[in-house]
């Protein structure tokens, strides 16, 4: 016969509340250098695209001054071979930029999140379906498959830019959300919502996604990562909108007027780096996030103890 | 058996789980194993015992580390020695039993490569030797030799943990420490394999360190017992006194917490309250808010450990009386 | 093996699906932009062939869908997949032919060097936990994984090829060189072939490198590992076949499933460097509209990832001896 703790012990069911989450993200977030650092880059890009009238020097649009210049005091980084400033049209192309990587995460994040958690929720045939809709989705290779729409409806800018990168890019998220959704869904909290009578709905959204809120977080940034490249990639080649001004379109345009070539690279290093940077932004925090939701990957400094492992 | 030198002696030994809020998961732990004797350790959830397996065995993973006492073993304090000299004694003069054999054992190798490897690690032995010993020892634990080239999610939770035996049978040992081998089991399968344990002991001459949380099933085959309470020992003797004289509280109390099957029914006591958070424990006895015999002095300093009549080690003021007058009576 | 079968299954469902979103996407958009593509082929092919072209993009008939759904299945099953715009009068399946030599060779020795290096480099770097590189590693990593393959292959066009000159920016032969089977030839093409290589495999072994690291630090706390540790075994033994062998399966599946990702940035990283592969091809169908060629390039694409992953199945069901009972 087993002996127990000879007292009673309170089963303490973990409710998490949205409050407790976000605020508890927010701490630990504060903490991290990762994520300082990637907070700082955001911070920097954000203000830069808010306050891009006042930012930029000159109006990027103007191709009034004398092409291919190198850096100088008037025109930081250059002009263009149509004679338009380089660093403002750097500093403008970064609200496009960011908006496309925002809202394409954003939307990209949502479905994940509906297919995902409502597949591993519903479980049965409908997990099967959806699953199996999920998994196509994310073998059809996107590049090719978003080249084709956009070829078709070549140069109607951000909206489509957005809507591809969204269609080829939930099903990565999708499918972690169901996983973990499927290892919580056993647990007894929700057993015990379930019991007393909750509607799905209630379950999902004041139950199960709360203790998900790491994961979807993560994910989104993880979509934002994905969306600021492959927007990049595809006005690169020519498929955004070449009349709207951003960091990709100045690529494809750098390119084809054969930037490196004439002596004027920083044409195309520079918006690189912008995309780079901003990537990495969203790279950084979605680490940060990793770590956060798994402490074992913390770098930790090996003490001199009395027993160095692995050694 | 008694009388015979130690084969292990852990003097003081102190375990500390690192990180933002360290924790003393052992604490000045004493214990000395006999050639040849079972010793079990019994503890509820949470008190250490797993963890001073370990420690004794050398294999804690970070954050916990070892940060006082000594382990020694065969004349060598085993704390002190460097990995490449711990590999030459591990599996050959000691090895350990974990509790559940589905995380030990390798799951993408077979149990014949497992067995093989444990073998090839200290000796220099061909494949076919290997492979006849593997037999020999899973034969010893009562598994078909057939199962040499089963992968371990083809055998029983049962199977699994006798072939976890035989694997720290292969060097026969001088020691063998488990932990809670018999928890993951149903209870006629515990007992079945407890009989085999005591069997092999028996047959083999092994020193053994048991740990487990169920008391009722350990002491009907251990010669003595440990029991642990928020890192501490906190009673040491023999099985017969421990369970039927117990000298510590906790250890009364446990005992009073259930019933017998047969024998007159009592109320079931208990004992009110929590076990310590580690990071906070009490100040003194770290018992004492819970003890119906507290004394002032308990909750001022640690009890030392005290040499009651008729018991071996206890660690509680009540003894210190005791231990005088003891020390004043003419040693037979 | 009941579940290779269902892999296939898989498969074929998913070549289906790809199948009908090609017939069914030149049909969906506003004033079909076919039409003027097919109206340029007009006079220029046999009626065979544009009738095959005209049922693929919905153009010019009055036939019911399905009956046009059959046909476009029929053609494609007989390798009929159009002909190119932008190489007239050159069949669709030909320029592909030509082009998928030169991806497979870049793109797919270079991923697969990735992988295996990324993933060794993340065990050692998981098993050597605590120093100095642990610290500093993941951010690095972090940050290159998140460049622009694209951007990556400029820089080093840049500095290697025209600042430095040390080794040519494009194309996967000279110039005025041919296709032979020479010495010379293969020279030209190792040479040619360095630095969009450098280029993929400097920005994807990061995320090889810290995926593997994440899977083995999860595994170095598991019992088994410990257990490994208990008997004694060499370090090396351990970190490879008890801790090593059970991380990595997970990430062979996160291979497969992050083929598509990866892909889409070597094929982009062709197009910098002019290499004659597919992406090459496709980023001159795009300019040109060429749909047939596009949509023939995305199936052939499909078709490539999907044995991609029927491979990185089968090799864990090799590795893994649960998968196999699992169906």
């Amino acid at each position: 016969m087993a002996f127990r703790s000879a007292t009673v012990e309170t089963m303490a069911a973990p409710r998490p509340v949205w409050r407790g989450a976000v605020s508890r993200s927010l701490s630990l977030l504060a903490g991290n250098r990762k994520a300082a650092i990637g907070v700082f880059l955001m911070a920097m890009f954000v203000i830069t695209a808010v306050f891009a009238p006042l930012l930029a020097p000159h109006d990027p649009n103007a191709g009034i001054y004398l092409p291919l210049l190198q850096p100088a005091a008037d025109h930081w980084l250059g002009t263009t071979s149509d004679g338009k400033d380089i660093f403002s049209q750097l500093i403008w192309g970064t609200r496009q930029s960011l908006l496309i990587a925002i809202l394409a995460g954003l939307f990209a994040t949502i479905i994940s999140v509906l297919v995902g958690i409502t597949s591993a929720y519903l479980g049965g045939i409908a997990d099967h379906v959806l699953a199996l809709f999920t998994d196509i989705f994310l073998i059809l290779p996107a590049l090719p498959l978003m080249i084709i729409i956009a070829a078709y409806y070549r140069g109607s800018g951000v909206w489509i830019i957005i809507t591809v990168i969204v269609i080829t890019g939930w099903a990565y998220g999708a499918r972690q959300l169901r996983a973990q959704a499927l290892s919580i869904r056993g647990r007894d909290f929700l057993e015990s919502a379930r019991v007393r009578g909750e509607h799905s709905a209630y379950i999902i959204l004041f139950e199960l996604l709360p203790t998900m809120t790491s994961l979807i977080v993560a994910n989104f940034l993880g979509a934002a990562v994905y969306s600021v490249l492959t927007a990049a990639g595809l006005q690169f080649i020519g498929l955004g909108n070449t009349e709207e001004l951003s960091w990709g379109t100045m690529l494809y345009f750098a390119e084809n007027n054969e930037a490196l070539n004439s002596g004027a690279p920083l044409w195309a290093i520079g918006p690189g780096i912008c995309i780079a940077l901003l990537g990495a932004s969203f790279a950084l925090l979605n680490y940060a996030f990793d770590e956060m939701g798994n402490p074992a990957l913390r770098s930790a400094r090996r003490k001199r103890g009395r027993r160095a492992t692995h050694s | 058996m008694a009388g015979a030198p130690p084969i292990l002696e852990v003097t003081d030994l102190g375990v500390e789980y690192g990180g933002d809020m360290p924790l003393l998961a052992v604490d000045h732990v004493n214990l000395v194993v006999r050639p040849g004797e079972f010793v079990g350790i019994v503890g509820e959830s949470g008190c250490g015992k797993s963890t001073l397996c370990f420690a004794i065995a050398q294999l804690l993973n970070p954050p916990a580390e070892i940060v006082g006492g000594t382990v020694m073993f065969r004349g060598q304090d085993l704390v002190l020695l460097r990995e490449k000299q711990l590999r030459a004694l591990r599996w050959r003069t000691y090895s350990v039993v974990m509790q559940s054999a589905m995380n030990a054992l390798n799951p993408v190798m077979t149990v014949g490569q497992q067995l093989r490897d444990a073998f090839k690690a200290h000796a220099s032995v061909s494949n076919r030797e290997a492979r006849v010993r593997g037999s020999e020892v899973l034969r010893l634990v009562g598994i078909d030799p057939a199962h040499l080239g089963s992968y371990p999610h083809q055998l029983s939770g049962g199977m699994r943990q006798r072939a976890m035996i035989a694997m720290a049978l292969i060097f026969s040992p001088e020691l063998i420490i488990m932990d809670e081998p018999t928890s993951a089991l149903d209870v006629v399968a515990q007992r079945s394999l407890m009989v085999k344990i005591r069997e092999l002991q028996r047959e083999l001459g092994f020193a053994l360190i048991f740990v487990t949380h169920d008391i009722s099933l350990v002491s009907r085959f251990s010669d003595r017992l440990a029991v642990m309470y928020a890192g501490e020992v906190v009673e040491l003797g023999s099985t017969d006194q421990v369970f039927h004289d117990p000298k510590h509280p906790y250890t009364r109390g446990l005992l009073s917490a259930f019933p017998s099957i047969r024998g007159e029914r009592k109320p079931l006591l208990g004992i009110p309250g929590n076990p310590p958070d580690l990071r906070h424990p009490p100040r003194g006895c770290r018992f004492h808010p819970r003890c119906p015999s507290v004394m002032p002095v308990c909750s001022v300093t640690p009890p030392p450990e005290y040499a009651p009549r008729g018991g071996d080690r206890v660690r509680c003021y009540l003894y210190a009386r005791e231990e005088v007058d003891h020390q004043l009576q003419p040693i037979e | 093996m009941a579940f290779i079968i269902r892999r296939l299954e898989f498969f074929l469902i998913t070549l289906w699906a790809a199948l009908t979103i090609n017939f069914f996407l030149p049909r969906l958009m506003p004033g079909n932009p076919a039409e003027a593509m097919i109206s340029n082929f007009h006079g220029r092919l046999n009626p065979q062939a544009l009738h095959a072209l005209e049922v693929a993009f919905g153009v010019n008939n009055n036939e019911n869908i399905f009956a046009q759904y059959g046909e476009y299945l029929r053609n494609i099953a007989t390798g009929n997949l159009g002909n190119s715009l932008t190489f007239f009068p050159v069949p669709v399946m030909q320029v592909i032919g030509e082009a998928l030599p030169w991806t497979l060779g870049l793109i797919g020795l270079t991923t697969v060097l990735s992988f295996i290096l990324g993933t060794l480099i993340g065990m050692i770097a998981a098993w050597r936990r605590g120093g100095a590189a642990d610290s500093v590693l993941p951010v690095v990593f972090i940050v290159t994984s998140a460049f622009p393959y694209f951007w990556i292959g400029i820089i080093c066009i840049y500095v290697f090829s025209l600042q430095l000159g040390w080794l040519p920016g494009n194309l996967a032969y000279n110039v005025d060189g041919s296709i032979a089977l020479s010495w010379d030839f293969l020279g030209q093409v190792l040479k040619h072939g360095i630095l969009p290589a450098m280029t993929i495999l400097v920005t994807s072994i990061g995320g090889w490198i810290l995926t593997m690291r994440n899977t083995m630090i999860t595994t170095l706390s598991e019992d088994y590992v410990r257990m490994a540790k208990a008997k004694g075994l060499g370090s090396l033994r351990v970190m490879v076949l008890y801790a090593g062998r059970n991380a990595i399966l997970p990430n062979i599946t996160g291979f497969a499933m992050s083929l598509g990702f990866v892909l889409s940035g070597a094929l982009l990283t062709e197009i910098v460097f002019s290499y004659p592969g597919l992406g090459y091809i496709l980023y001159q169908a795009v300019t040109n509209e060429d749909y047939p060629l596009m949509q023939a390039i995305f199936l052939i694409i499909t078709v490539a990832v999907l044995c991609a992953v029927l491979l990185a199945d089968v090799a864990n069901a090799l590795l893994d001896p649960r998968t196999r009972e699992r169906s």
